[in-house]
């Protein structure tokens, strides 16, 4: 380490928001220190701070104490644009694209200084092809696979040459595959020299990709860690500080459960042109078997999904069965009275309405059982009791009934979601993402509640990105790819690198050599 | 330049408190109005605030002007909560109060029946929901905005009642006037306070507030609209009707408007005339966000703004104000409440 003067160090650096608990920071005296050539893992669960640290760095926060030295000399990085200034360039997790406009249309509004469009479109072209990230910068958009959009905003940072890069969980929406390409253009630019910072709670990929590790926990540093010789559990319990419970699960289903979710010829309508419609799919879901649905976002699973809570109706009635009921035409209502319960993907402004208290949250879709309506009236001690078991029994931290939906950690409403939905005793539950930026420990707890769930003979359906969790969960997976369902296959016979391919699709490898021709 | 930036944790305080501020305001700038115009502001605001209020009289004539603000502004209130924005009450009222002439004109009442002033009353409601029925049939079919199309028929609703007044209900012994006959005894609201214009309507609108606030905060339908008015995805997750709400709170708005009307024409006025209404359904509007769309803050602020009805009255007899003042006091009254709350939740910025 003796001569070569570091990146990047940041000593000392304290934020604490308005509003926060005195003595409870975002950060809290943390040092970090990156060298030239180095990828160096932030971890950490959500709210521990990770997020911040980065803000800090790229301008878009400022740090209450503590400095920062950029290559030795002592800066205060007023804005991102003083960051770029610096070398620092950040991908953020999600997206800032224009749909309708073309790639380098979308490159240049987010440059500083973009200079002629022709000119611009020969630099992404170079820049693309020296890092292995084929690009058409003539495409719109919203005709780009979720691993080619990354690329425009990887190729969006890389044309300010900077010298550190941020990338924040960049590899939550690709599938295997894209994962390996992302891996070996990071490998490249760690090569010429440059600092890769990498925030990820995937633990194994920071394994296989990470020089070195900084572990936080609650706004403070918890830990350094040399990945390569760290197992993913020792990462993992530095980063909740206890020990971690892995999900409890029997390994074989009954198979010969009665079918409570058919889908048969299923297709949807949708008139939004971005929308990838679903085309005659089928799949039956029996009592207490987990079936997952693999797909890279995007490829028809929000299309199918609201076609299964009844918040879309079908064509046919007899296109989806609840509990042998054909339910095609009915509403999320109804469906919910023949025994659905229902965890969309996006918790706050779908799954909970984020200005209400938990215990209104409790009584959005919980009407239907427990007695929380009589006579048009809501019962508000019973629909309370309900909200207070839920937190309970689901360990779901909220200082009460009374906390709005908006105040609980993302991890913590999710909890809170299923918990809402189990209770209701459904005989069918189909679950989106269920552990969606959820950290490691909440979501052990959500993957054992399901297995529970299943076990006790209730159909669960489970749409989710992340590979691992599929596999840990499933009895079996289809892959859903362009609208298209695959046959479910037992999860036994198929493994993750099978499932990412069909995941990818002939397609996307398609796109991408028609993208570098 | 100036801009606006979120406040990271808005006062909830001010929040409750911004109609109170957005009162004082007005009244500020309404005393640096009055000294700009020549008269003696304190003694001129007292002439419009105060003086209205110091009799028995004039207290229950802040009830009559109360009323019909009260009775729109609940239906529109919980239709605003469902984000259903209906900004016709004004046209709802009116054909309200035609609907319920129609009765007390061509039923008529000489065998002194009783059920003349309910038929008027349910005629009237039927009336407003029936103009209110046409937005939520272009808003459910069409997608049509009921903002747009609510607004527009009561331009319709003014035009078809001068029709009226002016033709085939025009009293044939009224000199020509515009306005139809007097109605009947039985077919006139009796007051119930004698030497006082405080009718049975003032009991029904204050009967409505409190069903609004039952509705509200205490049913299930009132749960599903305030849902629907902050998430609609969550309502639609849940299987809520959204369909449903939106033709409940046009109906409910429509109907309570119509009752206004009726209660105008058989109230106070006594006849049919194209003067029903000094545009109390488009001040509901403001009494509904002024009373922060709770039904108990609403019936606060329906006596705030019967009063600007009152003063300005009161100052053009005393004093020789123009009545424009009215529309004047009420209009800064809506400009500082909407500036309190926008720099309640925001904050400015100078720069960049």
């Amino acid at each position: 380490m003796q001569g070569v003067t570091p990146r990047l160090i940041l000593k000392d650096i304290t934020k604490q928001f308005p509003g926060q608990f005195p003595g409870c920071r975002a950060n809290d005296g943390i040092d970090l220190t990156l060298l030239p050539g180095e990828i160096h893992a932030l971890l950490g669960e959500n709210g521990a701070g990770k997020s911040t640290l980065v803000k800090i760095i790229y301008g878009i926060l400022h740090a209450d104490e503590g400095e920062i030295l950029w290559e030795g000399k002592r800066v205060a990085i007023a804005n991102p644009a003083a960051a770029r200034a610096l070398g620092i360039g950040m991908v953020f997790q999600h997206f800032s694209l224009f749909e309708s406009l073309t790639v380098a249309e979308n490159i240049a509004l987010g440059l500083d200084k973009p200079g002629k469009m022709a000119a611009l479109a020969s630099r992404i072209i170079s820049v693309s092809e020296r890092y292995g990230l084929p690009l058409d910068p003539s495409r719109p958009v919203h005709s780009l696979s979720v691993g080619e959009r990354q690329r425009v905003e990887i190729v969006r940072s890389l044309l300010g040459e900077p010298r550190l890069l941020i990338m924040d969980e960049p590899t939550s929406v690709l599938t295997p595959q894209e994962v390996e390409r992302l891996f070996a253009t990071l490998r490249l630019l760690a090569l010429e020299g440059r600092s890769i910072l990498y925030i990820s709670h995937k633990l194994e990929e920071i394994r296989v990709l990470c020089d070195r590790a900084t572990v936080l926990r609650g706004g403070k540093l918890a830990a350094f860690c040399d990945p390569a010789t760290t197992s993913a559990r020792q990462m993992a319990e530095m980063m909740i500080g206890s020990e971690l419970t892995s999900p409890n699960r029997h390994p074989e289903a009954l198979s010969e459960g009665e079918a409570l979710l058919e889908i048969h010829g299923l297709h949807t309508t949708s008139n939004d042109p971005f929308a990838t419609n679903v085309k005659d799919a089928a799949l039956s879901v029996r009592a207490g078997e987990i079936v997952g649905i693999a797909g890279v976002a995007g490829n028809g699973q929000a299309e199918l999904l609201s076609a299964l809570s009844g918040e879309v109706l079908l064509p046919e009635p007899g296109m989806v069965r609840i509990c042998g009921q054909a339910a095609g035409h009915m509403g999320p209502r109804a469906r919910r009275r023949l025994g659905l319960a229902f965890v969309p993907e996006e918790r706050l402004g779908r799954g909970a309405v984020p200005e209400m208290t938990l215990a209104d949250n409790a009584l959005l879709s919980g009407y239907g059982s427990g007695g929380l309506v009589r006579r048009g009236l809501v019962r508000f001690g019973k629909t309370r009791r309900t909200a207070e078991k839920i937190i309970e029994r689901f360990g779901v931290s909220a200082r009460g009934y009374g906390s709005q939906a908006r105040s609980l950690s993302g991890g913590n409403l999710q909890k809170f979601i299923i918990g809402r939905e189990i209770m209701q005793k459904p005989r069918l539950l189909i679950v989106a993402q269920p552990t969606w930026g959820v950290d490691a420990g909440a979501a052990a707890s959500i993957h054992q509640a399901l297995i529970d769930m299943a076990r006790s003979g209730t159909a669960v359906l489970v749409v989710s990105q992340d590979l691992d969790e599929l596999f840990a969960l499933s009895d079996r997976i289809a892959v859903i790819h362009g609208g298209i369902l695959s046959e479910a296959i037992p999860a036994a016979n198929s493994s993750i690198e099978r499932i990412g391919l069909l995941m990818g699709g002939v397609y996307d490898q398609e796109g991408a050599s028609h993208a570098s021709a | 330049m100036l801009r606006l930036e979120a406040r990271p944790h808005p006062s909830t305080a001010a929040l409750l408190l911004s109609p109170v501020l957005a009162i004082g305001l007005t009244l500020l700038a309404g005393l640096i109005l009055f000294a700009l115009l020549g008269f003696d502001p304190v003694k001129t605001l007292t002439a419009y605030f105060i003086k209205p209020l110091d009799s028995l009289y004039g207290l229950s004539e802040l009830t009559v002007k109360a009323t019909p603000l009260l009775l729109c502004a609940i239906g529109l209130a919980l239709g605003f909560r469902a984000n259903i924005w209906n900004i016709g009450a004004e046209g709802q009222l009116i054909m309200g109060a035609v609907a319920g002439s129609g009765v007390a004109l061509f039923l008529r009442p000489e065998h002194g029946a009783a059920w003349v002033l309910p038929a008027m009353f349910l005629a009237g409601a039927l009336g407003g929901m029936a103009w209110a029925s046409i937005p939520a049939v272009l808003k459910l079919r069409f997608n049509a905005s009921e903002i747009l199309t609510s607004l527009m028929l009561t331009y319709v609703a003014d035009l078809f009642l001068r029709w009226l007044v002016n033709g085939p209900w025009r009293d044939p012994e009224g000199y020509n006037f515009p306005q139809s006959r007097m109605f009947e005894p039985d077919a006139i609201i009796p007051p119930l306070l004698d030497g006082t214009r405080l009718g049975f309507g003032a009991v029904l609108a204050l009967a409505v507030a409190l069903g609004g606030w039952f509705l509200l905060s205490r049913t299930f339908l009132g749960f599903q609209i305030k849902v629907i008015g902050l998430t609609a995805a969550a309502a639609g997750y849940a299987g809520f009707n959204s369909a449903r709400i939106t033709w409940m709170s046009l109906l409910l708005s429509g109907g309570l408007a119509g009752i206004a009307g009726l209660n105008e024409v058989a109230g106070p006025i006594g006849q049919l005339t194209p003067f029903v209404s000094p545009g109390y359904g488009f001040t509901a509007i403001i009494v509904a966000f002024l009373g922060r769309l709770h039904p108990f803050g609403i019936l606060l602020a329906s006596l705030m703004l019967a009063l600007t009805y009152l003063g300005g009255e009161t100052a053009q007899i005393s004093l020789g104000l123009p009545v424009a003042v009215t529309s004047v006091f009420q209009g800064m009254l809506l400009f500082f409440l909407l500036a309190c709350e926008v720099l309640i939740r925001y904050r400015l910025r100078a720069g960049r």
